[in-house]
């Protein structure tokens, strides 16, 4: 029975003294945090995208409390509503922005840009990027091996079999743009949702003049100005043979998709129009839409 | 004992088919295409427009910037136009394209004779000066501008000259076939480069697998002061830079320093060619040899081709392209690099063009690494292999930085020996553009 008293004894004694140290230890070394981190912390979504520049969401909310504003800091999956309470918490004002959405400026499937040759080396985009231009020839189109996917923490994103373009699933996506910087030739972009998450905008990316960007791919902008001039609210710039409809002036007329000879001007959640019916049952490229 | 590398290498099976077949001129197309960016740095800046008639060896484009060349023009003819074409890199770049029309007439002042002029009376000076006009880069496969190279850096003492003959690339036979049938001209053009640096000593360094030309080069070499050849184990990659000079030398040159750090320059024995002709002859970097080789072609033969030939007439010349034909590399098969089509003009940098049938060029699924370290044994640069390939694919490019990616010289030993077929260079070389890059903005 001894042994037993003296291990038990021992061991209690041992308890007590580190209990004493680590009491002590906690008083000299504690660290003052403040209080509105966790609040805030807990608000934010916990996905730990990174969209907002910062490496995790605490990192957001360390931020902000030591900045004390919300001058470029946004949290783009928790939107308007997480940014307006963690504004609440901190007696600041928000800056309410639209919500947005992620847009894929190429139609260059296999059907559009047929591949002319094989790629077996590894699948990544940004590895593809420095050995060629591309499957089908266009040095600006989508490369098609999927680091947009992989960046994607939301699920929003997927490959299409069949057309070998991403496709993103407005719903999942929070805009948090991990895919906008993961993508090597920058096809993605963040562009408002628009009412009724209606969007108009020029799906193609290539720069050369239009008979170089025809040859690869018949979706291609050729950069014939049709859509600039067809323009009422100067919402279209061309630049290096390529249109760039600016969401901030777009109106949503839907006048330049008319207009366009290659087709690459989509629209997106729009009601076909009701003359044309007719015409848009038959020429289904011209309806893809992003769901 | 032979001289080689102390650390890792292959030996990959030999291939040169072409080792008995003497250098062909190769006849000209209707058109030829000279790409402008035949050198490593800035593309050259073309100095004559559509319609101008140019002489054979007439310089058309300057090369403007600090690391940049000269391009000349290769044939007789008028310019057809200034345009994008799609060269070796797999994007479009800007092109010279030149009708041919007739027989050569050369420019003013080029010596077109086969004479043997062994005497140098350029100074140091005009030597580097006539290699810049000459628009020479290196023949080996960077395409580096040899005027830069042979600038010596202020602080810096040149010792030794390296002529590279290793040939260790699979397949290729061009410099094998140079040093047999043009081997005065080489151990000219090397005197040349020994008096432009001021060293008084050089090596060629040849592998065991030339005994020819190592035979012949040695029995001249003796009428020239201060040439030794060396002969080298065959194993890959022996003609690389930094294993060169270590195998000759015994010295090292230390992480992300150039080979003048342990006063050695290295040159190709084409660029000593080249050399020779541009200082002695006056004569510009205007063609080049190239194997055209595979497995199933035809003719596999050496050519001694015009710089703009589309790699699809010296295919013809060689027999056509097999009909299983897959790949097609410019380069060695380790080391070079897949090209997208034929109709790729022929630049400086270009050594070979293989044609790989599909089973040759299909890559196997790759397994998981066992960590067997087979990789590790066989990088000449004593890296891990696997272990960069995982910091890679887990994109934690600071602890790539650390296990010294940037050291990594793509030689592909790796990828060759891994027995689970897995794709280490490619990973490596994803790293290291992205390790350099981080590198590059930090200093900014």
């Amino acid at each position: 029975m001894e042994p037993v008293i003296i291990a038990f004894v021992v061991l209690s004694l041992m308890a007590a003294i580190f209990a004493v140290i680590i009491y002590f230890v906690d008083k000299q070394f504690h660290v003052e945090e403040d209080p509105r981190i966790d609040l805030i912390a807990e608000k934010l979504p916990g996905a730990n995208c990174g969209g907002c520049g910062y490496a995790g969401c605490r990192n957001f909310a360390e931020a902000i409390v030591k900045n004390n504003s919300l001058d470029g800091l946004f949290c783009a999956p928790g939107g308007n509503k997480v940014m307006s309470e963690i504004a609440e918490l901190m007696n600041l004002t928000a800056e309410e922005k639209k919500p947005q959405v992620a847009v894929i400026r190429c139609q260059g499937s296999f059907e559009n840009c047929p591949p002319k040759h094989d790629y077996n080396g590894i699948k990544n985009c940004g590895f593809a990027n420095f050995l060629f231009a591309g499957k089908g020839g266009c040095a600006y189109g989508c490369l098609g091996l999927g680091d947009c996917v992989e960046a994607c923490k939301f699920d929003a994103l997927y490959m299409d079999p069949i057309t070998g373009l991403p496709v993103v699933i407005e719903d999942n996506c929070t805009a948090c743009g991990n895919c906008v910087k993961a993508c090597p030739r920058n096809i993605i972009e963040l562009r408002n949702k628009g009412p009724k998450n209606r969007r108009i905008y020029v799906a193609c990316m290539n720069k050369e003049k239009g008979i170089y960007a025809k040859a690869n791919c018949l979706v291609a902008c050729i950069g014939c100005n049709a859509c600039a001039k067809e323009c009422k609210f100067d919402a279209i710039k061309i630049e290096n043979f390529l249109a760039y409809i600016d969401y901030k002036k777009c109106t949503l007329c839907r006048k330049c998709v008319a207009v366009c000879p290659t087709n690459c001007i989509l629209e997106v959640n729009f009601l076909p129009k009701k003359q044309e019916n007719a015409n848009i049952a038959n020429d289904s490229s011209k309806n893809i839409v992003n769901n | 004992m032979l001289k080689t590398f102390p650390k890792g290498g292959v030996h990959p099976d030999d291939c040169k088919l072409t080792a008995k077949s003497p250098i062909f001129v190769a006849t000209l197309p209707d058109k030829v295409y000279i790409m402008l960016n035949q050198s490593a740095g800035a593309p050259a800046v073309p100095i004559v427009k559509k319609g101008d008639k140019v002489k054979t060896g007439q310089l058309i484009a300057k090369g403007e910037a600090f690391i940049s060349s000269n391009v000349h023009s290769p044939v007789t003819g008028t310019i057809d136009k200034i345009d994008p074409i799609l060269d070796a890199t797999g994007y479009k770049h800007q092109a010279i394209i030149i009708n041919v029309e007739g027989e050569d007439t050369w420019e003013e002042g080029i010596d077109i004779t086969n004479n043997l002029i062994k005497e140098i009376k350029a100074t140091p000076q005009e030597i580097i000066e006539k290699i810049k006009n000459a628009g020479i880069v290196g023949l080996g496969g960077a395409a580096f501008p040899t005027h830069v190279k042979l600038t010596i850096p202020q602080g810096k003492v040149a010792e030794y000259l390296l002529i590279n003959g290793a040939e260790c690339e699979p397949y290729l036979t061009c410099d094998h076939r140079l040093m047999l049938e043009k081997p005065e001209e080489i151990l000219v053009g090397t005197s040349i480069i020994m008096k432009a640096l001021g060293v008084h000593r050089a090596f060629i360094g040849i592998e065991n697998n030339k005994l020819d030309a190592i035979e012949l080069l040695t029995k001249l070499a003796k009428d020239y002061n201060g040439i030794e050849v060396v002969t080298l184990k065959k194993k890959y990659p022996q003609g690389a830079e930094k294993q060169l000079i270590k195998a000759i030398t015994g010295r090292e040159v230390p992480s992300g320093k150039l080979p003048i750090e342990v006063g050695c320059v290295v040159q190709n024995v084409g660029t000593a060619k080249a050399i020779y002709d541009a200082v002695q002859k006056n004569m510009p970097l205007i063609e080049r040899v190239v194997t055209v080789t595979g497995p199933n072609v035809s003719k596999p033969s050496n050519f001694l081709s015009r710089i703009g030939i589309p790699l699809k007439h010296l295919i013809e010349l060689a027999g056509g392209l097999p009909e299983d034909t897959a790949k097609l590399i410019s380069g060695g098969p380790m080391m070079g690099k897949t090209l997208s089509n034929t109709d790729i003009p022929l630049t400086k940098a270009m050594g070979g063009i293989l044609l790989f049938p599909y089973n040759l060029s299909k890559r196997l699924d790759p397994y998981p690494c066992i960590r067997c370290g087979r990789c590790v044994h066989a990088c000449p640069m004593g890296l891990e292999p696997f272990y960069l390939e995982k910091l890679v694919i887990k994109e934690r490019w600071e602890d790539a930085e650390k296990h010294w990616i940037i050291d990594c010289m793509e030689c592909g030993s790796c990828q060759y020996i891994c027995p689970a077929k897995r794709p280490l260079l490619d990973y490596i070389r994803l790293g290291k553009n992205k390790v350099s890059a981080i590198i590059r903005s930090r200093k900014n």
